[in-house]
């Protein structure tokens, strides 16, 4: 990876690709997008990384990649997964981090070392009316990603993006 | 006993994929929604790490198995996990027992393979780890809600405890000493697995239960007869239809 020339117009690009699950973020807000290469050949070489081993949504990921990258003229694409190193919600960047509270999904805290066999979880802030008084529900949600919370201000259900 | 860093990680492989398939089978049975959520969640990590697994056993055996062809087209006695993830679990109790000595172990295991000498396995757990710290903590929550819950609910968590025990001993069959600084062996993962299960257990007012171990045997490939039943169920639609994708 450190010998390659990022070029920005491939990046850009693929750059604009979204989540297929969490829709209002990008593959670059999620930080997932690893490195994108192109030559002189029209070619154009992007590395991503799943955000869980299971992840089922790389396949439409890779997909979108591609077709969004040929769109644009590139005469051939490779995707390339890479698991190392492992993908943390601490890569998330701040602007992916707005966009899914402005969804209504409660952006992860900063990854702590989590031991024994109970660990303290510090409260989450309700993406709705912003309260602390909020207890989580589920530790699993719809996506892999996810967590259940329910507010215990305003009542209303919500989804954490929970700390990987 | 694996001989072999293609065996050693097929057998990786294989326990999650088999652990898995149970997972899956509580989709829609579970006592809550959250529940069956939770589980199918659980299931997918594992079916992820599985996958990695196989691949890269495939390419370590070099025959140009693929993941899916190491899944769906090996018999039962070609295939290495351990009998206490093969077993049917349909009670809940069972399930949460199970993960708990699973995952733990799991997480003891991936945590060692982080600073394995072979990048691959190194990576695949470094990403697993993550995961099965909380599946580690699902199955602590649950069994402490159990255990010291009502008296129905703590006799059933007693007794769950006391059907996958014999079979908690096999996890730590030790392996071949010429994989070397590459894997870890299963046998120094006994300590600390049980260390961390049994505080959960006392915790939770159950008793770690005193029973022989079982025959074991599947690292070498002899399994229970749960085992073919559930591949027939696995295999059926890549075996039926050779190729099918969708």
């Amino acid at each position: 990876m450190s010998t390659s020339q990022t070029m920005p117009r491939a990046r850009e690009i693929a750059a604009t690709v979204l989540d297929p699950e969490l829709p209002m973020v990008t593959i670059e807000d999620l930080g997932i997008l690893r490195d994108v290469t192109e030559d002189d050949q029209g070619r154009a070489h992007v590395t991503i990384t799943p955000t869980y081993s299971g992840c089922p949504a790389m396949e439409t990921i890779r997909e979108d990649i591609v077709s969004s990258l040929e769109l644009a003229g590139y005469q051939r694409v490779d995707v390339e997964f890479v698991l190392s190193p492992a993908w943390s919600t601490d890569d998330l960047t701040e602007e992916g981090r707005e966009k899914l509270a402005r969804a209504g999904i409660a952006p992860p805290g900063p990854v702590r070392a989590r031991e024994g066999p109970v660990p303290l979880t510090l409260s989450v802030r309700c993406p709705q009316c912003d309260s602390l008084d909020t207890r989580e529900s589920s530790r699993f949600g719809s996506t892999a990603c996810k967590s259940l919370w329910v507010c215990g201000a305003c009542r209303e259900p919500f989804d954490h993006f929970k700390a990987l | 006993m694996n001989t072999s860093l293609f065996g050693y990680t097929l057998a990786l492989a294989d326990d999650a994929l088999v652990s898995a398939q149970r997972m899956g089978w509580w989709i829609s049975r579970a006592p809550e929604l959250e529940e069956d959520v939770a589980l199918a969640n659980i299931g997918l990590d594992q079916l992820g790490q599985a996958r990695l697994l196989l691949g890269y056993a495939g390419e370590l055996e070099g025959e140009g198995r693929t993941e899916d062809d190491l899944a769906y087209l090996r018999d039962d006695r070609e295939f290495r996990n351990v009998q206490l993830v093969e077993r049917p679990m349909t009670d809940f109790g069972v399930a949460m027992a199970r993960l708990l000595v699973f995952a733990t172990y799991q997480l003891h295991l991936y945590r060692s393979l982080t600073v394995s000498d072979d990048a691959r396995l190194a990576a695949v757990a470094a990403k697993a780890v993550k995961e099965v710290t909380y599946h580690v903590d699902h199955a602590s929550r649950w069994v402490l809600r159990l255990g010291d819950g009502t008296d129905e609910s703590h006799r059933r968590m007693q007794a769950a405890l006391d059907a996958e025990w014999p079979f908690v001993d096999e996890l730590f069959t030790p392996c071949h000493p010429s994989l070397g600084g590459r894997v870890t062996d299963p046998s120094a993962l006994r300590e600390p697995t049980l260390t961390d299960v049994s505080r959960v257990i006392a915790q939770a007012t159950l008793t770690v239960p005193a029973v022989s171990p079982a025959l074991g045997g599947g690292r070498e490939g002899l399994h229970t007869e749960h085992l073919g039943f559930l591949l027939a169920e696995m295999q059926h639609l890549h075996r039926s239809h050779p190729g099918a994708t969708w």
